[in-house]
Parts: structure tokens; C-alpha cells; sequence
């Protein structure tokens, strides 16, 4: 194939679309598909047939739009009506009512305007819109373009360069600047050189990864068609948890069908360049995500992260130099290429530019995926994407990054969300996991459920990740009980610097972060366990009887 | 290999020069620059698990292991500040309650590189409550007995295994708080076909982990092995 | 830090231990006279005072807190004493007393094996010794310790080093002194 095919491809499949007044987009990602999606799917054939409307209404299987609390959810263009919580009965009338009768069904339709109002949807462009299992679909709407453009007009340093002047930093957490990054492992002169996608995503409750890779895989591969090209690397590996079936599923056949079309392989749209794509199934540790970590499993060792430096920009994957990108950053790549890196930079803020995908979950009337500005404030995105604290409760503090992250309390809520600023408030962007807390939580509770579950995630190798945390779980387990000392603060705060400086990766050096922020922004909390033996938000001491302490 | 080139560093403001490839702690040796390792044995891989070797890089508010950190040209490191003695002296006592270590019961009582450790760096007591899980105790070789209860982690015997004697019989299981040492695929030591019953395990084992039984300890401990053989290899 | 004739009341506790830390504390030959110049011993084992008394300004405690007697008198000892040192790695981290903190019913089985198992005639436990605590615990997890001379037992001039500097009202340097085991 060469590019005037892909472009043909996707003239042809506009065309093709085009015929149709109406498209029905039922989403079939992971959050829709336990509710039913896929007799839903049916449900809408057979009412389109029913209703003769067949040959001006396309009923599509896609991706998630972000509404997963109210799913199985339908996205219905043009005018990007969502339905919520469809049921097969459902789709009968909307069909009846919107599609032959033009009128849509109010009291079905998802009434949060406000949920995508502040959104901005750049690497979300095409998830919930087009059918993930089909690479027409992507093509159509103006992917693979980007790659045909790196291959024919750019060299390998001018993509880089664009990507750099976009400013993009990586979204796997640290924010580690992409053009910089692509450029180290360019400048190296060992081969053969690799890129790895990393779709870890092992944090609990966060689901903006598989989201992508279920919606839209191809703006994943394409980002790391061109990564490849830009750093010179002949073999990709997206890195997957095998807990997410679904994912992988539909990145194997995005695969097959890219591989078909001559995207990935030998001399990819006759340019010369050579690349391939595999998959490699992780078992879910979250460790597994630790770019060390990672590099050790795809060689089939046990994911253990190792000091850098050398990093693997030097000595990655069989001490080849290695790029190792999240995917989020790579399905940010096309649109960068294409609209150039100008654009982007003005996106976001200076430092911070473009957007963020998050995983907005808790105590919020609208949970779900959303994709913000960055720089937009906490309080914008509580209080209007997800349309304030459930059941009207106070809000109490918000997690942000993930079971690593900080807790920031409401006099934090004006805090624009950037790398910067979420580090220097003691949090951290990490996945982008946001969870929302109301005021029924008890805030050492907080900090021990999250300590909780990095203790049981540490790899062990390092001491102060290994026994530091998990001392710091005990004693915050003691001052849930009644059997906490004054000192035991100062001591939870010592541990946790030490555990946060000394430790080996990312993991211990951010794991402290909610036990260091709840002691910092809700330290009478803390004080109220130890010396008065209460709880402020009435959680502990539920078994106080038989836990009271023999003084 | 190349000759390696000359790069100048800083070691707590003493001018060193040190190779290309060095690490920290080897420029610090060769410097006679005292850094203390657990973790570390020369001779074997470089682990960066134990975090005893940490140093302060200036203009990096980063610590850094110096078993394996490499070094570069104008690199200015402090070895010995006040954060780092106090880290160290934690990182101890944590190692010392993450298992029921009992010295004054314990086969390596005199000859152990923890307890060393411990009274250099003045850990007089325990500021954390200790675990009290039993561990398991491997006593079906015929003189090789590993005590899981005493076990620090440092993967030391693992390397020696797989780098020294090439074998690769121990290895990590679990992860996190639940790592544990394994010979084979996690059986009895009795039952490993792969082992070849040379000690050197035990050998570089630094506590009373590994140990061979009836043996006095000061006969076992050979913080040597390792770099010996290496050198009787010409490697 | 002075009592009666100007000299320091002092105190010595046993408690869960061998009675090896008293053995070294004695242990110091002819330098202990120069402590005794500066002490007025108030409560130990090595003379017949039975109730601990108020007012002591150092107590050196051996042995860890094995029972509720015991618990409840470290509990005093702690509220009569301005400087507490744990003597030992019985009182410091719990040592061979708490060998027993890793089994399931820990007190239960050391009964059965004393007054049972190993009993020649009419095994039975008594009911009238005090109520072994379900784990044994070093003492500064149970109260606030000021200084610690770990050891078993700790060597006699690591025992007068420390009760020096302390009784000079400096802090004593445990670098490369202190020795577990
Ligand atoms: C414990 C831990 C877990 C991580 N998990 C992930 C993950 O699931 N996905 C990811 O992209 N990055 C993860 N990272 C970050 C990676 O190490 C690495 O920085 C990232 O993949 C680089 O890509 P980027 O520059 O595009 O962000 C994790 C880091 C740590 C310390
Ligand atoms: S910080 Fe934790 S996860 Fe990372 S290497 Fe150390 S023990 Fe492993
Ligand atoms: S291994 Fe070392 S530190 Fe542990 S009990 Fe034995 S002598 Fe003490
Ligand atoms: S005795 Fe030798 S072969 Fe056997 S486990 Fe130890 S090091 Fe490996
Ligand atoms: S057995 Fe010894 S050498 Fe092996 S990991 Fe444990 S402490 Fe280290
Ligand atoms: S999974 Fe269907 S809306 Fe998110
Ligand atoms: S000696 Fe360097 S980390 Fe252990």
C-alpha cells in the first residue's frame, strides 16, 4: 500500500458514512458491556429494520464517550446526543422518536451539559464516536494522516523538533518532557532501539488508559508508528495488563488490521521504514508500570524496578536503548503532528500545555472520564464537570494521582491543575486519578487505605519502600484504634520523608504522599484519634470497647 | 574495552579522579572514601536495594545509591551529611524489625554485617514496633540451613547463585513485605537438582540467613568470595 | 538531679530477664565505687525495698514486660522516675521474651510447656502467678524510654560509660558502642 491508498481508503469511507442522516454510536467498552451493551447493539438493528429507517441510520458499535456511571450509554450524531442508562425497550422509542419522528427523547437523554461543557477532547477526539474494530473508522476520521505526513514531508528530526515546540510532557505521571526524551533515544547510536507503550494502568479505580485503547487503539498505534520513525526504532511493544481483556482484544485486531494495510511492518507504505508491533500481557502488578519495572517483564523477568541512571533511553530492553511512552502520550502525537506543535502549545498553560485525561471517581454526581485543559482548577472540575458532592454532602479533601497522590483540602480547590502546581501542594499527577471525599470519611482512614494498598503493591526491594511503608501502615493502624501516641506523629512524618527520599522508584518515593498531606492539611484529625480517642468523622472506634487500651 | 577516560569529581570536597564506568562507591574506594553498603559485595551485580549507600549529589535534591550510580565529570557528592546518617541509622533499625532478629540466639551473633551496622551507626534501639510473623526455617539439606526468620532481602545469595557459581537455583518470590528467598521453584533445598551444594551462598550471605550448619561462622563469612573468584577468572 | 546527701536517688528494676544486665551492672569491679559516691540506691533487687518510691531521679530497668504486674509497674516506675534507661536487649527490644510473640496462643504454650509438659509431678497451672500478657514487649513500647544500652548483657563498661555521661548530665554517643546480642 502506499499513502494515496490510505487517502483513498478514507475518502471512500467518508463517502460511505455520509450516506447516512443518522449515526447510533452504542458504547461497548469495559463500563457499558456488563450492563447489556451488546443486546443493546442488536436491540438497535432490529429497530432501525423495524422502523425501515435502515438505509438512513447506522447503528455502530463504539467506544466509551466518558458517561460510565449512567451506562450502557448511546451517543447519537449529529448533535451528539447521550442516552443514558439504554435499556432494549429504550432503543425502540429512541429509534421511533428521534431517528423517524426527528424528535429526540428528553427523558432519556444524559442531562449533565455541564459534564463536557469545560471539557476539551483531544486525545479523547474519536472515543465513543467511531467503531474501535474498524481501521476505516480511524481513517476516516483523519487518522493515519500524520504518519503519511512524518513518512513523506518530515525527517525524523523535524517530527522531533515538532514535538518539542508542542511542549507535550509525558502522561504516564512525571511529566517528563516527550520531545526531550524521543531526542535521547535518537541521538544514540546503539541498535537495534525499541519503543514500548505503556498500558499498565495499575491503579485502582483509574481507567483512562483502557478507556483509549478500548475507544480508539489506532491513535495509540499511530503515536507510536511515528515515536518509532522519530527515534529510529524497528520493534514496538504495547505493554498491557491481561486484566483488561477487552483492551487487548481490540488492540490485537487494531493490530492485524494496521498490519494489513501495511502501517506497521516492512517497509511501511513503501517509505523504507521498517517497524512491528507486539503485545505483551502483564499480571497486573502496579509495580509492572515502573518503566524498570516494565523492561523487566517484556524480557520475562520479574517486574523489578533498577536504579537509574542508566536510563533506558540508554539501556532499555536488553540493554538496547529503549522509549518507553504512556499511551496517552502517544494518541497525543497525530494531532500534534497535523495541527503542528504551535497549536498545542497554546492549549493548556505555558509550562503545561495541552490536555489531561482523568478518571473522575468518588463522591461526585458525575463520575466518569473527562478530558481538561490543563491548568483547570480542582474546584471547575468538582464542582462543575461533576456537578458537586453526591447526595449534597460537604466536600472533604480530593486524592489527585492516584493511590500515591495527595489529599488536598478545600482551600486547595483553586488549585490549577499542572505538574508544577499538583507537586508543590504535595500531590502529584501520577494517572490521573481523581477521587473526591465527602465529609463522612475519616481522613487517617484515607491515608491508611491507600498506604494499604501501595504496602501490598511494593516490589520489596528496597528497605525503605518495603518496611518503611509498611511500618507507616501499622502506626496509622494504631492511631485507628485508640492506641496511638503524640509521637507517633512526628515519627509518621519522619517516615515518611525518609520512605519518600530514600526509596528506589517512583512507587516508595510517592507513596508517603497521602499519609504526609493528610498530616498536613488535616492534622487535627490525627490529634483527635490520639488524645482525645475520637474520631471527627465517626469511623473508628467502632469496636472501641473491645479494643480500649488496658491504662 | 577502550581506555577509559579521566573524569574529576568531588567527593565530600576532596578532588578525586575517577574512571569512566566507575561507580561512586568505587571512585570512593579507590579514594579511600569510606561509604557503608549492605546490599553491595564487590564482585557481584549491583543491587541498590538496602539504600545504606545513599549519597547527596550536589544540585540534585535526589539521593542516590553509589553502588550504582555512575559517575560524571564535575559531579560534586556528599557521602556523610546529617540527613544521610539519620537516614541510615533508620534504614537500620527498619531492617532490624522487619524480622524477630534475636541476636543474642542467633548463629551469626559477632559475625554479622547487620548487627555491625547497627552498632557503628549508634541504633541503640527500635523505633518501630516489630513484626512478629514466624517465618519458615529450610533445614532439609544436608549442612546448608536458610532462616527465612533472619532473611534481609539483600538478594545477595541469589546473585552469587546465578553470577558466581551460574546456577541460578535461589530466586524472589512474592512481592513487597512477603518476598521470600527460594531454592528451585519454591521446594525444599533437599529436593533442588539444580544445586550443587557449593556454600557460596552461605558464604555471602551478610547475616544469619544462610549459614552452614556445625560450622563456625567466621569460617563461613567471606566477604571476599565473590570479588576473589572474579579476579581468578580474570574478569 | 540531687537527693538526699546530695547524691542521686537511684533504682534498679528486673523485670522479664536473666538477671545477666544486674550481673553486669555489678560487674564493674572497683569503678562501681565511684558510682556509689554519686547514687543512693532507692529500689532493686539487690537489697529489700518493696514498694517502688517517689521521686527517683534514674532507674535502670533489665528485662522485658512479659505480664500485667509487670505492666502496670514499668507504668509507675515511668510516673516516680525523671531518667529511664532500658538495660539490655530484653528491656530494649524484647529479645528471647519475646520469641514467643511470633506463635498463635504465645503465653498459653510457654504455660503449658513450664507447668505442664515438662512438670514431673501434678501439672497444673497455677492460677496465682500473674496473667502473662498475649505478647511480650520491649519497654519502649509501652512507655517513654530515655536512654537504651542494648546488649546480652551489655559489657560492663558500656553500662558505666552511659550512667556516666548521664549522671554528668551529658547525652552519651551510642556510635560503634551499640552492640545487640
Ligand atoms: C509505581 C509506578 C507505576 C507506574 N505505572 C504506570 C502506568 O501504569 N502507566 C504509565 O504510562 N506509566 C506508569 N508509570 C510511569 C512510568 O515509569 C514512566 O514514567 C512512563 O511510562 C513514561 O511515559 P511518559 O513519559 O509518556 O509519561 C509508573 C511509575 C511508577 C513509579
Ligand atoms: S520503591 Fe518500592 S516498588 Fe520501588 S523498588 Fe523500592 S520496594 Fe520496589
Ligand atoms: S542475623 Fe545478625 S542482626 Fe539478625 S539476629 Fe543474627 S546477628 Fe542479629
Ligand atoms: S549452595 Fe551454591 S548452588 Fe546451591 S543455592 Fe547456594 S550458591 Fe546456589
Ligand atoms: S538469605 Fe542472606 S544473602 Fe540471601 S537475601 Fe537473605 S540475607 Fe541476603
Ligand atoms: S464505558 Fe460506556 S460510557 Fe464509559
Ligand atoms: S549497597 Fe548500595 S543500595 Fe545496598
Amino acid at each position: 500500500m502506499k499513502p494515496e491508498d490510505i487517502l483513498r481508503i478514507a475518502r471512500e469511507e467518508t463517502e460511505k458514512q455520509g450516506f447516512y442522516k443518522y449515526r447510533i454510536n452504542i458504547c461497548c467498552s469495559s463500563g457499558c458491556l456488563p450492563f447489556g451493551a451488546l443486546n443493546l447493539l442488536k436491540a438497535f438493528e432490529n429497530a432501525v429494520k423495524k422502523f425501515g429507517v435502515e438505509s438512513e441510520c447506522k447503528v455502530a458499535r463504539a467506544g466509551c464517550p466518558g458517561t460510565c456511571s449512567v451506562g450502557p450509554v448511546v451517543l447519537l450524531e449529529p448533535g451528539g446526543y447521550i442516552y443514558q442508562n439504554v435499556t432494549p425497550e429504550k432503543a425502540r422509542e429512541i429509534v421511533k422518536s428521534h431517528i423517524v419522528a426527528g424528535i429526540p427523547v428528553k427523558e432519556y437523554l444524559y442531562a449533565n451539559e455541564a459534564f463536557f461543557k469545560k471539557q476539551l477532547r483531544l486525545v479523547l477526539r474519536n472515543a465513543g464516536k467511531i467503531n474501535p474494530m474498524r481501521i476505516e473508522d480511524y481513517i476516516a476520521a483523519g487518522g493515519y494522516q500524520a504518519l503519511i505526513k512524518c513518512l513523506t514531508k518530515m525527517t525524523p528530526k523535524e517530527v522531533i523538533d515538532e514535538i518539542t515546540a508542542s511542549g507535550l510532557r509525558g502522561r504516564g505521571g512525571a511529566g517528563f518532557p516527550t520531545g526531550q526524551k524521543w531526542n535521547f533515544v535518537a541521538r544514540e547510536k546503539n541498535t537495534p532501539k525499541y519503543v514500548v507503550a505503556n498500558l499498565d494502568e495499575g491503579d485502582p479505580g483509574v481507567f483512562a488508559n483502557r478507556t483509549l485503547a478500548e475507544a480508539d487503539p489506532h491513535s495509540i498505534i499511530e503515536g507510536m508508528i511515528i515515536s518509532a520513525y522519530a527515534v529510529g526504532a524497528e520493534q514496538g511493544y504495547i505493554y498491557v495488563r491481561a486484566e483488561y481483556p477487552l483492551a487487548v482484544n481490540t488492540l490485537r485486531e487494531a493490530l492485524r488490521q494496521a498490519k494489513a494495510m501495511n502501517l506497521i511492518g516492512e517497509n511501511i507504505l513503501e517509505s523504507g521504514f521498517n517497524f512491528n508491533i507486539e503485545l505483551r500481557l502483564g499480571a497486573g502488578a502496579f509495580i509492572a508500570g515502573e518503566e524498570t519495572g516494565i523492561l523487566a517483564s517484556i524480557e520475562g523477568r520479574r517486574a523489578t524496578p533498577r536504579p537509574r541512571p542508566p536510563y533506558p533511553a540508554t539501556s532499555g530492553l536488553w540493554g538496547k536503548p529503549t522509549l518507553i511512552n504512556n499511551v496517552e502520550t502517544l494518541a497525543n502525537v497525530p494531532p500534534i503532528i497535523l495541527n503542528g506543535g504551535d497549536w498545542f502549545a497554546k492549549i493548556g498553560t505555558p509550562k503545561c500545555t495541552g490536555t489531561k485525561c482523568f478518571s473522575l471517581t468518588g463522591k461526585v454526581n458525575n463520575p466518569g472520564l473527562i478530558e481538561v485543559p490543563m491548568g483547570i482548577t480542582l474546584r471547575e472540575v468538582i464542582f462543575e464537570i461533576g456537578g458537586g458532592i453526591l447526595r449534597g454532602r460537604k466536600f472533604k479533601a480530593v486524592l489527585v494521582g492516584g493511590p500515591s497522590g495527595g489529599c488536598l483540602p478545600e482551600s486547595m480547590l483553586g488549585l490549577p491543575i499542572d505538574y508544577e502546581s499538583l507537586t508543590k501542594a504535595g500531590a502529584i499527577m501520577g494517572s490521573g486519578g481523581i477521587v473526591v471525599i465527602d465529609d463522612t470519611a475519616c481522613m487517617v482512614d484515607t491515608a491508611w487505605f491507600f498506604t494499604d494498598f501501595c504496602v501490598d503493591e511494593s516490589c520489596g526491594k528496597c528497605v525503605p519502600c518495603r518496611v518503611g511503608l509498611l511500618k507507616i501502615r501499622n502506626i496509622l493502624e494504631r492511631i485507628m484504634k485508640g492506641e496511638g501516641k503524640m509521637d507517633d506523629i512526628d515519627l509518621l512524618e519522619e517516615l515518611g520523608v525518609y520512605v519518600r527520599d530514600a526509596s528506589l522508584c517512583g512507587l516508595g518515593q510517592t507513596a508517603p504522599n497521602p499519609t504526609l498531606t493528610t498530616l498536613r492539611y488535616f492534622r487535627d484529625e490525627y490529634v483527635a484519634h490520639i488524645s482525645e480517642k475520637r474520631c471527627p468523622a465517626g469511623k473508628c472506634f467502632k469496636e472501641q470497647a473491645s479494643l480500649e487500651v488496658k491504662e | 574495552m577502550s581506555v577509559s577516560s579521566v573524569v574529576k569529581i568531588k567527593i565530600d570536597g576532596v578532588e578525586v579522579t575517577a574512571y569512566e564506568g566507575d561507580t561512586i562507591l568505587s571512585a570512593a574506594k579507590r579514594a579511600s572514601i569510606y561509604i557503608p553498603t549492605l546490599c553491595y559485595l564487590d564482585g557481584l551485580s549491583s543491587y541498590g536495594g538496602c539504600r545504606l549507600c545513599i549519597v547527596e549529589v550536589k544540585g540534585s535534591p535526589k539521593l542516590f545509591p553509589s553502588c550504582t550510580t555512575p559517575v560524571s565529570n564535575g559531579m560534586e557528592i556528599i557521602t556523610n551529611s546529617e540527613r544521610l546518617r539519620k537516614f541510615r541509622k533508620l534504614t537500620l533499625g527498619l531492617i532490624l524489625s522487619e524480622k524477630p532478629h534475636i541476636c543474642s540466639i542467633c548463629v551469626a551473633n559477632g559475625h554479622c554485617e547487620l548487627q555491625d551496622l547497627a552498632k557503628e551507626f549508634g541504633v541503640d534501639h527500635l523505633r518501630v514496633e516489630r513484626e512478629w510473623t514466624a517465618h519458615k526455617i529450610d533445614l532439609t539439606h544436608d549442612f546448608l540451613v536458610i532462616d527465612h526468620n533472619r532473611c534481609i532481602l539483600c538478594a545477595r545469595c541469589i546473585r552469587a547463585c546465578d553470577e558466581i557459581e551460574g546456577v541460578h537455583v535461589l530466586d524472589m518470590k512474592m512481592r513487597g513485605k512477603d518476598s521470600q528467598v527460594i531454592v528451585d521453584m519454591d521446594e525444599d533445598w533437599a529436593s533442588s537438582r539444580s544445586c550443587t551444594s557449593c556454600r557460596k551462598c552461605a558464604r555471602v550471605c551478610p547475616v544469619g540467613a544462610i549459614y552452614v550448619r556445625d560450622k563456625p561462622f567466621s569460617e563461613i563469612k567471606d566477604k571476599e568470595m565473590a570479588k576473589f573468584i572474579l579476579s581468578r577468572r580474570g574478569l | 538531679m540531687m537527693g538526699e546527701l546530695g547524691k542521686i536517688n537511684f533504682a534498679t528494676v528486673w523485670l522479664s530477664g536473666c538477671s545477666g544486665c544486674h550481673m553486669s551492672f555489678l560487674d564493674q569491679d572497683e569503678q562501681i565505687l565511684d558510682l556509689a559516691q554519686k547514687i543512693q540506691l532507692v529500689y532493686s533487687p539487690l537489697m529489700d525495698a518493696k514498694i517502688f518510691p517517689e521521686n527517683v531521679d534514674v532507674t535502670v530497668v533489665e528485662g522485658a514486660i512479659g505480664n500485667e504486674e509487670q505492666l502496670n509497674l514499668i507504668k509507675k516506675i515511668r510516673k516516680h522516675t525523671k531518667i529511664l534507661i532500658a538495660i539490655g536487649d530484653c528491656a530494649v527490644t524484647g529479645n528471647m521474651v519475646t520469641l514467643r510473640n511470633a506463635l498463635d496462643d504465645g503465653a498459653g504454650a510457654i504455660l503449658k510447656r513450664a507447668y505442664i509438659e515438662t512438670a514431673t509431678k501434678n501439672p497444673q497451672i497455677p492460677n496465682d502467678v500473674p496473667k502473662l500478657l498475649e505478647r511480650a514487649r520491649p519497654l519502649n513500647e509501652v512507655i517513654k524510654v530515655d536512654y537504651f544500652i542494648p546488649g546480652c548483657p551489655p559489657s560492663a563498661h558500656l553500662i558505666k560509660y552511659v550512667l556516666t555521661e548521664i549522671i554528668s548530665g551529658r547525652t552519651p554517643n551510642m556510635e560503634g558502642k551499640a552492640k545487640y546480642g
